[in-house]
Parts: structure tokens; sequence; C-alpha cells
């Protein structure tokens, strides 16, 4: 008898597997927030991404933005695409890089026409692609078709000892699997460094690595400034953690044990034919971190969590997972999966992994998780320097 | 697994310092090591809350932090076994700037 496929997915045009089938309406900017959430409320179903740039910036800091707003586009979990800006040209610059997958995409912008001109003409749009959207079918999913990412937020020392080692299962199952996850958080190796670049294939791949954690914690360490209770943050400390040394630790603790095949700029999509870890240089705050790597093709999150952040990002599912047991009571509706047992020595780690992956493929095949039913969607971009 | 929920936990064998698994008060606890799985007891000084440390050893003022094995951090003040270890008496040792 035909059994059901274990993961499913939505195969995109470009071959890419998602899990979820959203229609967005993407604004290039902050003054086209207003016309691209007003789409959304004019064609419910369709989800507006709200962000605060786009104006004025330049260079690297003007690239990333467009990497950012790009990628979200282009990753499988976005069926179709519906871009508004406050000009023509740069709007265009973001359906076109979208447009390569061969998704849908339309572009708007409403000088010259105004918002309620232009949110008539985009919700028409709008409205013609979530009903198509609405007729893809999931098909069977291989794990090497996905991406995975991974990143803790508000750890506490219970992180390094269960909701951190618990990730590492998956993260050694996904890619034994052929699958490939990022990993980043640059700041946060700190103290341990060193055993990432041990893992890294090959010299070119662990240069390019101590390059990246240079030039970040150059930047960082040039302030002088005293930064406990920004990194650590003030939740790490009121958990228990101290110093960045003992949090960078726990943190490492969640990227398995196979080699990291290569190293990422913020928002950089991965050879699709090298599969594997990577590391992508991100900042250490979630939302930001989360934005990067959903831009960069990941489909699905782990968020390890001690004292409980409540994180959730528009396009892609973020699971979270805490072994802190007064957090998975207290906070229960942002958990979704309670791995304390493991600190009692309830079950061992091989089995907490195995709950993992259940979680995970429940996900994938379209449980929503706890931030999709709360509505957390930070959409949140990495800005480098000041605007023009 | 038939194993008492323990009171405390180290990463290695050799660490100076153990997380508490539970709101705890002064007195003998019992706890083990996650990597050997080595079960041992320790006298806590202070009440602490779950995920707090406390040392396993007495500690000088510029004695090495050892967790997971590894140093995470540096006694700026001089700590006894069983004492109660956070920013007031451990800093960094790579970012000197951050210290309470």
């Amino acid at each position: 008898m035909g059994s059901k496929p274990r993961l499913t997915g939505y195969r995109r045009q470009n071959g890419t597997m998602g899990i979820r089938n959203h229609v967005i309406i993407l604004p290039l900017d902050d003054l086209s927030n207003a016309a691209a959430e007003a789409v959304a409320k004019v064609i419910p179903g369709t989800l507006a991404l709200p962000h605060a740039f786009g104006r004025l910036q330049f260079g690297e800091d003007l690239e990333l933005t467009f990497q950012t707003l790009i990628g979200t586009g282009r990753n499988p979990n976005v069926a179709a695409v519906v871009v508004i800006g406050i000009e023509p040209k740069w709007t265009q610059k973001v359906a076109d890089g979208i447009a390569t997958t061969g998704k849908p995409v339309a572009a708007f912008s409403i000088e010259g026409k105004g918002d309620l001109q232009v949110i008539a003409d985009a919700s028409r749009v709008a409205a013609m692609f979530l009903q198509d959207a609405s007729e893809l079918q999931r098909e069977e999913a291989e794990i090497g078709d996905m991406i995975m990412s991974i990143k803790c937020g508000e750890s506490d020392t219970t992180s390094g000892l269960g909701s951190c080692p618990t990730t590492s299962q998956a993260v050694d199952r996904w890619v034994a699997a052929g699958g490939t996850v990022f990993f980043g958080e640059t700041s946060e190796l700190t103290g341990g460094e060193h055993l990432i670049a041990e893992r890294c294939i090959d010299d070119a791949c662990r240069n390019l690595f101590q390059t990246t954690y240079d030039n970040y914690i150059k930047v960082i360490e040039s302030t002088g400034a005293n930064l406990l209770g920004s990194q650590p943050t003030q939740g790490n400390i009121a958990g228990g953690l101290t110093t960045i040394e003992e949090k960078a630790l726990g943190n490492i603790a969640k990227t398995g044990s196979v080699p990291v095949v290569g190293v990422l700029k913020p928002a950089q999509e991965p050879d699709p034919k090298k599969k594997g870890l990577y590391f992508m240089d991100t900042s250490s705050a979630a939302a930001e971190c989360v934005t990067l790597m959903a831009a960069a093709g990941a489909v699905i999150h782990l968020f390890p969590t001690g004292q409980g952040n409540v994180i959730g990002n528009p396009i892609i599912p973020v699971l979270k997972l805490t072994a802190n047991i007064k957090t998975a009571r207290s906070m229960k509706e942002h958990m979704d999966l309670d791995v304390s047992g493991l600190l009692r020595y309830e079950y061992d780690l091989t089995k907490a992994g195995d709950m993992m992956m259940d979680v995970i493929d429940r996900t994938v095949n379209g449980r929503l998780c706890t931030a999709e039913v709360m509505g957390h969607r930070e959409y949140t971009f990495t800005k480098l320097y000041i605007s023009a | 697994m038939a194993i008492t929920p323990p009171q405390f936990l180290l990463h290695h064998d050799g660490d100076n310092v153990a997380v508490a698994m539970e709101d705890l008060e002064p007195g003998t606890l019992h706890g083990r090591s996650v990597k050997q799985g080595t079960e041992s007891t320790a006298v806590l000084n202070h009440a602490i809350p779950l995920g707090h440390k406390f040392a396993l050893t007495d500690l000088a003022e510029g004695d090495a932090i050892i967790k997971y094995g590894i140093k995470v951090g540096l006694a700026s003040a001089n700590i006894k076994k069983g004492d109660y270890i956070h920013t007031h008496n451990m800093r960094s040792y790579r970012w000197e700037a951050s210290r309470a």
C-alpha cells in the first residue's frame, strides 16, 4: 500500500523545496510599509513584511539590504511576491532578483500614483497570486532538498547542557541525510572559535572563517565597551551565564560534530551542490540572524532557548526548544519542545534527538509551530553602518 | 533509566564549577558530570537559583574558571569551594572591559 511519504513540501520552479506556501507583499523601503500592509488587509491570506530600512543606504550596507529583500522573495517557502517601493528603479531591481527563481513576481511603485492607486493595482495581482498558490500541491521531499538553520537565544546554562546538545543531534542527522545547515552568531563564538576553526574542511575554509571572525570582533573590541548586559544579554546573566566564553561554548554545543564545509556572508545562498554545515557571518541578535538565514534559503529554523525567547519569522517556522523546566512551564505557548527531562536523566540524548526530529518532521509537513500560531513574524534587517 | 535527578551538573570531570539543576539551598548536594557520568557530592555555601553556578574548588583571584573542560573566564575575587559564582566574582578573560 502506498504509505505516506515521511516529508512533503512545495517544489518551486527552480527545483528548490519549500515547506510553506506564502504569498508575500514585500516593501522595498519603510515608506512603502503602509501600502504593503493595506494590500495584505484587502487580500487576507497574503502576508506583508514591513521593515525599517531601504532608503539612502549605500555600498556594502545597501547590497546587504538588497540581498535580504531578494533572498526573502527567493526563499522556497514563498510561492509568489508583490514588491512595493516608493520609486520604480530599486523596486524593479528587487523584483528582478526574485524573478530568476521562476516564481511569479510583480513590482509596483508609489511616486506619481499615491498609495490608494497602488493598493488597488497590487491587490488585484496579489489576489491572482494567492489563488494560483492555493492550487499548488505538496509532494514528497528529501532532507537533501532543504536547508535548516540554527541559532539560540535568551540562553542560560541549561542551553549548553540540554537544548543545544539536542539541536546538535538534529544537525548531525540532517547533514547525514544529505541536508544543509546554517549556523552563525559570529561574536558568540568568542572563547571557542578555535573549536570551529578545527572543524573547517580545509585551509581555505579555515582561513576565511578566521578572517571573518577576526573582522567582526575587531569592530566590537575597537569600541572598548563593557559588553556585560549586551553580550551576554541581561537575560543570559539572569539565567546564570557570566562571560562571553561560557555563553559561546553553550552556543557551539548546538552545532553538531560534522565538519564546517563553507563560510557565507550575511544572507548569502550556499552552493546548492555542496551540502553540509555552513558558518554564516551574522549578528547574534535573534531576529537579525534568522532573517539573514531565511534570506539565504533556510526553510526551517531550530531555536534553543533557556530563559524563553519568543522569536518567530514571517516566512519560516522557528521551532523553539528548552531544557529549562521553569521556562517550559511558564512559557509553554512559545515552546515547541521541552527537553528538561534530559537534565533529570529521564531519557538520553539520542531519545531527545528523536523527539526533536519528530517535531521537525511534523513541522515540515505543515504543522504550525508556536511562533506561527502566536503571530511572531520578526523581520529585522542587519544594518552595517549609517545611511547617507 | 533509573537515575535520581541530579541537583547539580558539571560538563566534564575536572571542571571547577557546577550548575544548579533546581533552586538550591545551602547544604550537601548530589550531582554528576555529563561527559563521563561520574557521580559526586558537593557542599553549597549559599542559596542559588536553577541554572546558576558554584565553585567545586577554592579559587584565587586570577585563577581560570573551567567549564566544558575549557577556560571560560577568570576569578575576579578569591572564591571558596561551595561559593556562588557569577558576575560579582568572575569575569571574561577575552573582553577585559566587560565586568560588573
